[in-house]
């Protein structure tokens, strides 16, 4: 699908910023990192939670692990969206009973993703708790949904779509408000 | 986030037949959905919502312990609603032909059909009559994709890469649907195919494909990576292809004696049910070369792969 650049909303330095901020903040909100397990969501979440994980590092000292999220069999337009679905590896080698998790994803718009992330933590353990840390929060909740931690709020019409590029699978740290132009295409913008 | 479409990574056919002419591409990304679900199996909840609401029935004609059980589990980890139709005890003994069996229980709206025929060619004539998905689970001596998938991913987990592979099929490859689809399936990966057997039970014609063609045991072993060992079915007695099964374990079963001449031990693999003493000694099958019991783990990822790839209708949001 064709899509148009209409602003560059942050550099990897605003990035770095925002991401060292969220660090800041989970730890606050958490007395320390004690207890504290990151699960980051295919594709780009996963990269954004080692980043988390290294910074929560250097501020406090504690090592958090982190594991990695596929939903596509937990999507609830699994039967809708796609002919074939592309699945993705999940990897959570440690314990979630008990502990409190940081889910994190690049960008949350429906919270559909969000809610079939959800549920396949609650079938791979029973956390303390489950908080989420998301990058850029760009609206058009379609259900009761609300991340804990904010890296930007962009408001944004349904025509736009929010893209976070990492270095590690985009060969540069950027985040970029895109316009799509060709809406009745065969695919619908990514609900992150 | 939807993971990025890949050109190539997505099945051409709705149905699984066979393994004849699929390309590589796509028994890799079999492969690869099937590493990705084996995690499940590991869980303490060991079910995933995937499949709700899509029915399927595992159709089989013939009996069948490992492939119906496995194919149920799949089936239940993705939370797909099943039935289960066996050929005992079916309107089959009062004469229903397959065709009617099989449009009456589509009738009652189901999605996939798993099937399993003593005829070969089953499942493709099932697939231009009915509206469901049809996988092959074994039909006559023609293919059985699913097994030849387990296997190839066992092969790749053991090995890393099937391309440039020696794999050897050994035993009746004649009477042998896991035989044929092995072959279609390593050579689209790449592999190198040896077949060795008694001549008795070697296909005609085999020796026109691209494959090797042995009937020494011991040349096969000392050639392979990886030995494919088939059950020597004990019919084939009876029916004039061998002397007598203790001249077949004498001259092809698979020993530790034959495998320790091997500067390098071969991978040992067999689809099951096993003739302990005929096809493969006992100190074989239950040694640290034998990945008998992976092959069975990596046939439920599998058969997951393919329900959660073929499974999704084709509707567009539009």
């Amino acid at each position: 699908m064709k899509f148009r650049i209409k602003a560059k909303l942050a550099d990897a330095d605003g990035m770095r910023r925002t991401l060292t901020r969220l660090a800041h903040e989970i730890i606050e909100r958490n007395k320390g990192s004690k207890g504290l397990v990151i699960v980051g969501m295919q594709t780009r979440g996963v990269h954004i939670a080692n980043r988390l994980k290294d910074l929560i590092h250097s501020i406090d000292g504690g090592e958090v692990p982190v594991g990695v999220l596929d939903v596509t069999l937990y999507r609830d337009d699994f039967r809708l969206k796609f002919k074939q679905p592309q699945v993705q590896a999940t990897q959570i080698n440690f314990d979630l009973d008990e502990k409190s998790i940081i889910l994190v994803d690049d960008v949350i718009y429906t919270g559909r993703t969000t809610r079939a992330a959800l549920d396949a933590l609650m079938d791979l353990g029973r956390a303390a708790r489950i908080q989420m840390a998301v990058m850029v929060d760009r609206g058009h909740r379609e259900l009761p949904i609300r991340p804990d931690f904010v890296g930007k709020n962009v408001p944004t019409s349904i025509g736009e779509e929010v893209r976070v590029r990492v270095k590690e699978v985009d060969d540069e740290d950027a985040i970029y408000l895109v316009e799509m132009e060709d809406l009745n295409g065969e695919e619908q913008p990514d609900d992150a | 986030m939807t993971p990025e479409r890949v050109k190539g990574q997505e099945l051409s056919s709705r149905h699984l037949l066979g393994l004849e002419g699929m390309p590589g591409e796509e028994i890799s990304h079999i492969l690869d959905t099937a590493d990705a679900l084996k995690e499940i199996l590991d869980r303490p909840i060991k079910k995933v919502p995937t499949l709700r609401g899509v029915t399927v029935v595992n159709l089989f004609f013939e009996p069948s312990t490992r492939t119906r059980l496995s194919f149920e589990l799949a089936e239940k980890r993705l939370s797909a609603d099943l039935m289960n139709f066996s050929k005992t005890g079916s309107s089959v003994s009062k004469g229903e032909t397959l065709l009617d069996t099989a449009q009456n229980i589509e009738a009652m709206r189901i999605d996939v059909v798993v099937v399993r025929h003593q005829c070969p060619g089953v499942p493709g004539f099932l697939a231009d009559r009915l509206n469901s998905v049809i996988i092959n689970a074994g039909d006559g001596a023609h293919e059985h994709p699913t097994q030849a998938l387990l296997d190839m991913l066992t092969l790749r987990q053991k090995f890393g890469d099937i391309k440039g592979l020696k794999v050897a099929i050994v035993g009746d490859i004649a009477h042998s649907r896991v035989a044929l689809s092995n072959i279609y399936g390593l050579k689209a990966l790449g592999a190198e195919v040896m077949l060795c057997g008694p001549p008795t039970l070697m296909p005609r014609g085999a020796e026109s494909l691209p494959i090797k063609v042995c009937h020494d045991i011991d040349e096969a072993i000392s050639w392979a990576d990886a030995l494919n060992v088939l059950r020597l079915q004990l019919e084939r007695q009876k029916s004039g292809f061998l002397p007598s099964l203790r001249e077949y374990h004498m001259t092809f079963g698979i020993t530790m004696k034959r495998l320790e001449k091997a500067a390098e031990m071969p991978l040992i693999m067999h689809p099951g049910p096993m003739n302990r003493g005929v096809e493969i000694e006992s100190a074989v099958a239950d040694s640290g070369h034998s990945v008998v019991l992976d092959q069975v783990t990596n046939g439920v990822a599998v058969r997951m792969a393919v329900l959660v790839l073929l499974s999704a209708p084709e509707v567009k949001l539009t």
